[in-house]
């Protein structure tokens, strides 16, 4: 069977969604951001929602991310996109409405209105990557940079003494009553990415029920930040920031996930493989 | 039933104004003096009536995010703050600016700086008229003098708002936002339908593609070229609201020979003292602006030309006299007349800076 | 049932980060030596036989160059 006897459109079994645009995207080669944005626009199509749907970006890397969606988008000013999700949703419940923040934007700048949009329980979907560095403004430290992880303003590695502790706040949300529905993901291979699209569909899914809240955090590389190549930094990523920052659902259907809450025990325990990351 | 007679708070009057008016949405954190627009709105419970959604932010800075948004979602959408909750909007009127989106913000001014105090004044007025955020922009600013201006300036701030895709401030101060009195109301206006906001706000970020391609909101623009050109359109749309909506009200002036220039509350006094000047044989007149901008220049140019002197009277420590310098182009001399720090000037006090001014 | 895969990659979209190599699970990708307008070395296929048109490469690229079909053989 030749090369051409396949490429018919019967054989067809993955295509480029049509809710991205044709534009080629500003991220660095092997960003997660790329994917995270497939996966939404992939979620858009199979629920049949392009023309009702709202989506939020923020300022950071994914500034720019209605360039690339082919739905209503709004561009927020640095951390409030919860904010202005808030807003829309409730002036438009009937529209399924979802902010797209980084981890400076949500965990820093707009720990504010990420708290308090979460505790209202606004009828939202949150999506939150979090790669533990500044990476548009050139590789600065973040709320959620590992302790002795290496950063232009954290140069000679992060020193919690000094520049506060790694922040687990998808972890703080979940304990918030008005989310319904808190995971972390990733997308770095194959099995990862389609459980990723699982939950960010259930995410989507949810606004339907106007129960809260439902938060997706992917955890994310930045290869140009962490001054890797993308392969290394995913795997950087599963043997580093997987260890502070594990995978899996921390409250689904409003209710915590015994695993979670078993982890949250823990939070007091020093984690012996962050303090090798630092410098001696 | 269509006009209706009450007896009512400026800040209330705000709130009933933006329920009545088929507003959509209020977003606003608690301040004084003005915390009585959000407490009428909870206590109204338009949300019920109308449909107008109200929610206490948990800041200024999510306020005026809010009312981004909503306006970026074609929905009339306001806020409301004093002082200290105003500057922390600045950020977020700048991008509604940058964006063209329309909304409707009202400051209910106390003295400043800092936490200031929470007595009336007019010391904003630099920071509404001259842009208190980043960029070129500028803030349609309405100067209510009284609760009925305070009730019919909802509905035309988002009438211009709309017509120029642009902020708009009303600017009151605690005097004007806690005096009661007696004001004409009128019945309610529906809101604004799905199919009215998608034929008359084409750019606004609904959710449905109507036009078949999607809508972005954004002040963003990294082009050097290209964001000149936003600039552009944007201070070409200044020149018209410049032309076609300045504002204010000329009070005996036909045979004044000194004239003052006064605002909101201090314009108010300011009519006292007319009476006080006139009584004893000093012919004053008043001007008013409406719009603080865009300011009545050509206005003041006309009648401060032909006076002996002009007197800026402001409840601050000489802001508005700058414009009005401007405005006559240093042909007429012009002083300042001013109290501050919360404190109001009474009417004598003005008639006796106007009396040493006239000697 | 043994499947047949094939890729139809966007190469000049391409830019060669190589994720989608370590998610092969036939190793039938890599990047070529050639590069694309924008001097990235793009995706090719090494090993076209190999190809079981599993889409996983598809499902981790960050730009979606990668269009996957699969027959049965």
């Amino acid at each position: 069977m030749t090369r051409e006897d396949i490429i018919k459109p019967e054989n067809l079994v993955y295509k480029r969604t049509p809710v991205l645009t044709d534009a080629t995207m500003h991220y660095c080669p092997g960003c997660g951001h790329g994917v995270v944005h497939r996966i939404i626009a992939e979620v858009i199509e199979e629920m049949g929602i392009q023309d009702n749907v709202i989506g939020i970006s923020p300022v950071g890397c994914s500034v720019l991310a209605y360039n690339y969606f082919d739905i209503d988008f709004v561009e927020a000013a640095h951390g409030r996109a919860p904010a202005c999700a808030s807003a829309i949703k409730r002036l438009r419940p009937d529209t399924f409405v979802f902010s797209y923040q980084g981890d400076g934007d949500l965990a820093s700048i707009g720990c504010g209105e990420v708290m308090h949009a979460c505790n209202r329980g606004e009828n939202i979907t949150m999506i939150f990557i979090n790669n533990g560095i500044y990476g548009m403004t050139g590789g600065q430290m973040a709320p959620t940079t590992l302790e002795g992880m290496e950063t232009v303003t954290s140069p000679y590695g992060r020193d919690p003494k000094i520049m506060g502790h790694t922040m687990r706040i998808t972890e703080a949300l979940a304990q918030l009553p008005g989310t319904y529905y808190v995971t972390r993901q990733a997308v770095y291979t194959p099995a990862l990415a389609r459980k990723c699209k699982k939950a960010i569909r259930m995410a989507f899914e949810n606004q339907k029920l106007n129960k809260g809240v439902s938060f997706v955090e992917v955890t994310s590389n930045c290869n140009s930040g962490w001054k890797m190549t993308p392969v290394q930094a995913n795997k950087w990523m599963e043997e580093n920031t997987l260890k502070y920052f594990p995978l899996g659902d921390m409250k689904v259907d409003g209710k915590f996930d015994p695993k979670f809450i078993e982890r949250v025990a823990t939070f007091d325990q020093p984690n012996e493989t962050i303090f090798s990351l630092r410098k001696k | 039933m269509a006009k209706e007679l009450k007896l009512m708070k400026g800040n209330e009057a705000i709130a009933e104004a933006a329920i009545r008016c088929g507003a959509d949405g209020y977003f606003g954190y608690p301040i004084t003096p003005q915390s009585e627009v959000l407490e009428h709105l909870m206590a109204e419970r338009p949300y019920l009536t109308t449909g107008m959604v109200v929610l206490q932010a948990e800041s200024e800075l999510a306020s005026i995010n809010m009312v981004y948004a909503g306006a970026a979602a074609g929905k009339r959408v306001m806020t409301s703050s004093s002082s200290p909750g105003f500057s922390l909007m600045q950020e977020g009127l700048s991008y509604i600016a940058g964006a063209e989106l329309p909304a409707l913000c009202v400051n209910v001014v106390r003295g400043g700086p800092g936490l200031g105090t929470i007595q009336p004044s007019q010391s904003d007025y630099f920071q509404t008229t001259k842009g208190g955020g980043h960029g070129d922009y500028r803030l349609i600013t309405l100067a209510p003098a009284s609760v009925q201006e305070m009730y019919d300036f909802v509905e035309l701030g988002f009438d211009l708002a709309f017509k120029y895709r642009n902020p708009v401030a009303i600017l009151s101060d605690g005097v004007i936002g806690q005096v009661m009195e007696k004001i004409m109301i009128d019945d309610y206006k529906p809101r604004w339908t799905d199919e009215y906001i998608e034929k008359n706000c084409p750019w606004a970020a609904t959710g449905h593609r109507s036009t078949g391609k999607h809508r972005i909101v954004t002040s963003l623009e990294l082009e050097a070229l290209k964001q000149e050109a936003i600039n552009n359109r944007i201070q070409a749309k200044y020149r018209e609201c410049e032309k076609n909506d300045t504002r204010y009200e000329a009070i005996q002036c036909d045979d004044a020979e000194y004239l003052f220039v006064a605002y909101g509350s201090a314009a108010r006094i300011c009519m006292k003292a007319v009476e006080l000047a006139r009584a004893e044989g000093i012919k004053v007149g008043l001007v008013r602006p409406i719009t603080l901008w865009p300011f009545p220049t050509q206005a003041i140019k006309e009648i401060g030309g032909r006076m002996k002197k002009i007197m800026s009277v402001e409840m601050n420590a000489g802001q508005m006299i700058e414009d009005v310098k401007l405005a006559v182009e240093g042909k007429v001399p012009v002083e300042h007349y001013g109290r501050y720090g919360g404190v109001i000037p009474t009417p004598v006090e003005i008639f006796e800076a106007l009396k040493k001014m006239v000697k | 049932m043994a499947f047949k895969g094939a890729l139809v990659i966007d190469t000049e979209k391409c830019k060669g980060c190589g994720v989608c190599i370590t998610g092969c699970p036939n190793q039938c990708i890599g990047l070529s030596k050639k590069v694309n307008a924008k001097g990235y070395n793009y995706l090719e296929m090494t090993a076209e036989d190999k190809c079981i048109g599993c889409a996983s490469c598809a499902v981790i690229c960050p730009d979606g160059v990668i269009e996957v079909y699969r027959a049965k053989e």
